[in-house]
């Protein structure tokens, strides 16, 4: 992975936060995943331009107590597993998003 | 004077589900017979339906029963395949055909996909689960099989009204989550009763050395009531409804931790 990725979430996936979790289902197969507080918050803020690290930054090391290289190498571990499952996006480059889905069902 | 009678001969009859009736067309009349035996309970009067399928009896013989179930959306049509049917329906037409063997349950395979398919945009779903009204309220017993659904309908007394053993028909209305009979039943083969109530409770079974009830909030909830909700379609959009539907009816719904000896004194704690 590289050093400065981009993370998006795919647009195959239905989530919804309860509590202080998050709930993602893969469109896919739907496995369910559920995912951590720090792991939520990582979730909601991958917008597919502001690279991990700026992600992991400003948004995890500003709320727990966890030093930048120790959180982003966990960062990136969570999201190669969840792009591994097809939930996320990864690229060196910032992502364009199209979260078009295929054609509507009537 | 002498002349020539014709009859009629019926070659269609409507199954009602969940307030869904769907005109079953086969010019077999001897399966035509055993579809009206089958789902007796079910059967419309009217003779309006919101969906008509045409049903096309395979030879004898030429059904594989171990290809697995495949469900896609392709070209503006759900398409349903198993070893033992293959079926296409347009829900903007309203119409569908299904190629099966004469074995009533494959008809009944493909109805439970059609109407997992249907449900999912008014916001209800099947899920694995026995259900039964009691006092106007239903309560539906869910788990995975072997988890006690079936035993469940068993013990049940006799002013329980009993929806289905196998299968529970989820229903979103206006003023909350309704379960509703099915003519789909497991082991107990018992067609439900053709009913519908407001759902009090989600139990969801397991089995212990005595009966108890404990609440189950949240994630834990959602988690247990997905893994037994059927998804039958591989589809982004289809998934989302019923995770969105699952979501929306724990908000709603008390799901419980029911674990039960089997002993018909479970039943004392459902009231």
């Amino acid at each position: 992975m590289s050093d400065k990725p981009y993370v998006a979430r795919s647009a195959a996936i239905a989530a919804r936060v309860l509590g202080d979790e998050t709930m993602v289902m893969s469109a896919g197969d739907s496995t369910l995943f559920t995912l951590d507080p720090v792991a939520t918050l990582i979730w909601e803020s991958v917008d597919g331009l502001t690279p991990l690290e700026d992600i992991v930054q400003t948004k995890v090391c500003a709320q727990y107590d966890v030093s930048l290289e120790e959180a982003l190498n966990d960062a990136k571990l969570l999201v190669e597993q969840l792009a591994g499952h097809g939930l996320l996006l990864l690229s060196d480059q910032p992502i364009a998003q199209s979260a078009k889905l295929e054609e509507a069902k009537p | 004077m002498p002349g020539v009678t014709t009859s009629a001969q019926t070659s269609s009859m409507v199954v009602e589900i969940g307030g869904l009736p769907i005109r079953l067309h086969c010019e077999d009349s001897a399966f035509l017979q055993l579809l009206t035996a089958r789902y007796a309970g079910y059967a419309c009067n009217s003779n309006e339906a919101c969906f008509d399928f045409d049903i096309e009896l395979a030879p004898p013989g030429t059904a594989s029963t171990d290809a697995d179930l495949n469900v896609r959306w392709h070209a503006g049509s759900w398409l349903m395949e198993r070893g033992d049917f293959r079926a296409a329906f347009s829900a903007t037409a309203a119409r569908g055909r299904i190629q099966q063997t004469s074995n009533p349950y494959s008809l009944d395979s493909v109805l439970r996909i059609v109407h997992t398919l249907l449900l999912a945009k008014k916001g209800g779903f099947l899920v694995h689960a026995s259900s039964a009204i009691r006092n106007g309220r239903a309560f539906l017993f869910s788990g995975i099989s072997g988890a006690g659904k079936t035993t469940m309908a068993r013990l049940a007394p006799p002013d329980a009204a009993l929806l289905t053993d196998e299968i529970s028909y989820v229903i979103r209305q206006d003023d909350g989550y309704h379960a509703v009979g099915t003519p789909f039943f497991g082991e107990l083969a018992r067609v439900g009763e053709n009913l519908r109530a407001p759902i009090e409770c989600v139990y969801l079974l397991a089995k212990g050395p005595e009966n108890k009830i404990e609440p189950i909030a949240g994630a834990d909830a959602v988690r247990g009531l997905l893994g037994n909700i059927l998804f039958f379609a591989r589809d982004p959009e289809f998934v989302k409804l019923v995770f969105d539907a699952a979501i929306d009816f724990v908000a709603r719904v008390p799901v419980r931790r029911l674990t039960f000896a089997p002993d018909a004194r479970v039943w004392e704690l459902i009231v």
